[in-house]
């Protein structure tokens, strides 16, 4: 595994069951009543946020401080950030700090990568505009893992906005890689042209969802309306939305939240037992826990890194 | 149809500091100059502004360097249609010396300046006082395009007479296109009175809308917005109707794009008016360049797919694409050290242009050197500027070049004032050693000692 989390593409089939096995087994942990383990004590986790989120970054917070590591958030609003300092400067103060680990959510393409270029940490990706955002990906895995058994030869549909959305290209990247066969579908004006050579196949109607074991809804963001991307969010929902009706009761249902209730999902669906959406959000700090693992103390942790295998947690 | 019936305008002008002519002798050299018809090893005396002989065994006059040419090639001296010198507003990232100096290392005699600069060149007293700073800065002669719409907003037509008047080579908006169909068509109308060239930036902006790269795979890999290829041929196919409606002179810059080259081509066919250029990056790198994501891969327009650089290439070649310009952007290493959708967009290019398109295109056999030459010199034609020529009694323009030569570009940093090439650490064949712009030596590359040889 790279030194990196930066791309879903930067991660072999093996790395990924690494991780996935390695959040299991921090899942048992979890169910403790103590549920921290000593494995990152003494280094410090930045998590440097530009962009709003609550799920990522409270998951991250949590993993971080389950590890045992010194974790400092830093949000846009009230930071340097908006004093105007470029990312390159901030980078460069926090790496002062001597991180371990910089965790990086940004508006911008591109921007974990630069992180990893100006600073020794190690950098986690957690969401570069429209992107990747890998640690959704792999939670994503990880979660449909645990509730269907094997992820090789499943049918995945990720319904909505492709164009925005970096879940769905990190998505398309993850599943493709665990062996699913995914098709993306949506209105053609929220279908990147190109998209096809990320492995996937482009539907535009919702006709043949019964062919899929899992269905995945995006988010569709309301400033999407503005620049006439979809006439109108009653026509969306007439055409794309997941509905009792459409959602066959053998087929799972995933969602990266927030979600809108009424636009890409109906409440009987987002309630429904097929869904997957809760478990999901419980997935993220395991998953989170187990790449800061595996990056700062796992294998792919970078040499001159002090042995912590006796902080490994241990099977209850 | 109309015909462009420009009133009689003054010369066009280009500016320099003020230089002694130099007095040189290049000895055994190859010259090679398509248009002449010259290939052959002979000597060149250069001498009070001019190519004063051309032979064999010519003798060396009293005072006169002389030059070594043994292995090196003597060519006209390249034109740049397409420069931006940052002067006046950004001087931090280039200046008219550094511009031209950078210019004079890549073997031009003579550049275009484009006129989006702060403040926009877009009055006469600017386009007079960048006039006087060249005079007393400017290493190679250089000519300034004003405006075509104040500020450069595509609103009102800048005073187009009084600029020509004042020196004006030509008009363009560079930077931006001219929106309204209907500005366009009143500076075509109006060109007619001004006289010069107008050189046209071809952008829908509600197709490139905030787009960073060119619409693809790759932006659909990145999730990046895109800037497809329509956005450039749509704006061509209307402006050279226009062109055509109106009888009025068009010059598209930095085409990038294989729908592009159709609309210029069959506007050529038609009897419009009408020329282009390409930039040495869109002939020599695609999109696959931006998977790095390295803000140096950030231009307007965008590098596109592989196809379109095919073609590229196959029209410079045919002589569809009259000449090739740099669009030499030099911008602040703070403004390309950010994430690339923040990054502005540009790259410099005048100290590579030439090696790099011999090394890219030359040397694997896609364009013969003549080809490469005859449209590197050609880049003033479309305005009225003479091209320049390896003849007796011509104006001493000429560049030497060492085809063997082996470099890596930014290793001995740049002439530049700015960093942000495109083909930074990429090994290239071919180095200008001197430059002769207008009778004088205009550069000499470090390691070519001046009168080193007796």
């Amino acid at each position: 595994m790279n030194r990196h989390l930066l791309s879903v593409d930067d991660l072999t089939r093996e790395d990924i069951e690494r991780i996935l096995g390695r959040a299991a087994s921090f899942a048992e942990v979890s169910g403790r009543e103590i549920k921290k383990v000593p494995t990152l004590r003494g280094r410090t986790v930045i998590n440097l946020f530009y962009e709003a989120s609550t799920r990522t970054s409270s998951s991250f917070e949590l993993a971080a401080k389950r590890l045992s590591a010194d974790l400092v958030s830093i949000k846009s609003s009230g930071s340097a950030v908006d004093k105007g300092e470029s990312l390159k400067d901030t980078v460069q103060t926090l790496s002062a700090y001597d991180p371990a680990a910089i965790v990086i959510r940004s508006p911008h393409a591109g921007a974990a990568a630069l992180v990893a270029r100006w600073s020794r940490a190690a950098v986690v990706n957690a969401g570069d505009g429209k992107h990747e955002h890998p640690t959704q990906a792999l939670l994503d895995l990880y979660t449909l893992k645990r509730r269907a058994g094997a992820l090789e030869g499943l049918r995945v549909w990720i319904v909505g906005d492709v164009l925005h959305s970096r879940v769905a290209r990190s998505g398309i990247l993850a599943f493709t890689r665990m062996g699913c066969e995914v098709t993306v579908c949506g209105p053609p004006t929220l279908i990147p042209r190109g998209i096809e050579a990320l492995g996937c196949e482009v539907r535009t109607t919702l006709d043949e969802l019964g062919s899929a074991d899992v269905v995945y809804a995006l988010r569709m963001q309301n400033e999407r309306m503005t620049g006439s991307y979809v006439p109108s969010l009653r026509e969306y929902a007439a055409q794309y939305q997941i509905d009792g009706r459409r959602l066959g009761p053998n087929q799972l249902l995933m969602h990266p939240g927030p979600v809108n209730r009424g636009v890409e999902l109906a409440a009987e669906v987002i309630d429904s037992p097929q869904a997957l959406i809760v478990e999901q959000v419980e997935s993220g700090v395991v998953v989170r826990m187990a790449i800061l693992y595996e990056l700062l103390a796992g294998r792919g942790a970078p040499s001159g890194v002090p042995s912590h295998a006796s902080t490994e947690p241990q099977p209850a | 149809m109309n015909q462009v019936d420009a009133a009689p305008r003054r010369p066009l002008e280009l500016d320099r500091a003020p230089v002694q002519p130099s007095t040189v002798l290049v000895r055994g050299a190859r010259l090679l100059d398509p248009r002449a018809g010259l290939d052959g090893q002979a000597d060149v005396l250069v001498r009070d502004g001019v190519i004063a002989e051309l032979g064999e065994s010519l003798a060396a006059p009293e005072g006169a360097e002389t030059i070594d040419g043994e292995g090196l090639h003597a060519l006209p001296a390249f034109v740049d249609p397409h420069v931006h010198l940052r002067t006046p507003g950004r001087e931090d990232e280039e200046d008219l010396d550094s511009g031209t100096r950078a210019a004079a290392a890549g073997g031009y005699c003579a550049i275009l300046a484009q006129p989006n600069t702060q403040p926009v060149v877009d009055s006469a007293p600017v386009l007079r006082s960048l006039r006087e700073r060249a005079r007393a800065e400017a290493r190679i002669p250089t000519g300034f395009l004003a405006a075509i719409t104040v500020g450069q907003r595509g609103e009102q037509l800048t005073e187009m007479a009084d600029l020509a008047d004042a020196g004006a080579v030509g008009f363009t908006d560079d930077g931006l296109p001219v929106r309204s169909a209907g500005v366009m068509r009143q500076a075509l109308q109006y060109q007619r009175l001004a006289g010069r060239l107008l050189a046209l930036h071809e952008e829908d902006p509600t197709l490139s809308g905030d787009g960073a790269m060119h619409e693809g795979e790759v932006s659909a890999q990145l999730g990046l917005a895109g800037i497809p290829s329509v956005s450039e041929s749509t704006a061509i196919a209307r402006d050279c109707d226009l062109a055509a409606y109106e009888g009025g002179r068009i010059h598209i810059q930095h085409l990038s794009a294989c729908g592009s080259l159709q609309m210029v081509e069959l506007a050529k066919q038609a009897g419009v008016q009408v020329t282009c250029e390409v930039t040495p990056h869109h002939l020599v790198l695609t999109d696959e360049a931006v998977r790095s994501l390295d803000t140096n891969f950030k231009m307007n327009p965008p590098l596109r797919g592989e196809s379109d650089r095919a073609a590229l290439i196959e029209a410079l070649r045919s002589g569809t694409i009259d000449c090739v310009a740099t669009d030499h952007a030099p911008h602040a290493r703070e403004e390309k050290e950010q994430p690339f959708e923040l990054a502005p967009m540009g790259v410099t290019g005048l100290e590579t242009a030439f090696a790099v398109l011999h090394t890219e295109l030359v040397l694997p056999g896609l364009i013969e050197l003549p080809v490469l030459v005859e449209r590197m010199t050609a880049g003033g034609e479309p305005f009225g500027l003479p091209v320049p020529r390896i003849e007796t009694g011509a104006p001493a323009n000429l560049c030497l070049v060492d085809l063997n030569a082996e470099w890596e570009v930014g290793e001995a940093g740049y002439e530049s004032r700015s960093a942000n090439c495109a083909f930074a650490g990429r090994r290239l064949t071919g180095r200008v050693r001197i430059t002769i712009a207008a009778g004088a030596v205009a550069y000499r590359e470090r390691t070519f000692a001046l009168g080193a040889v007796a």
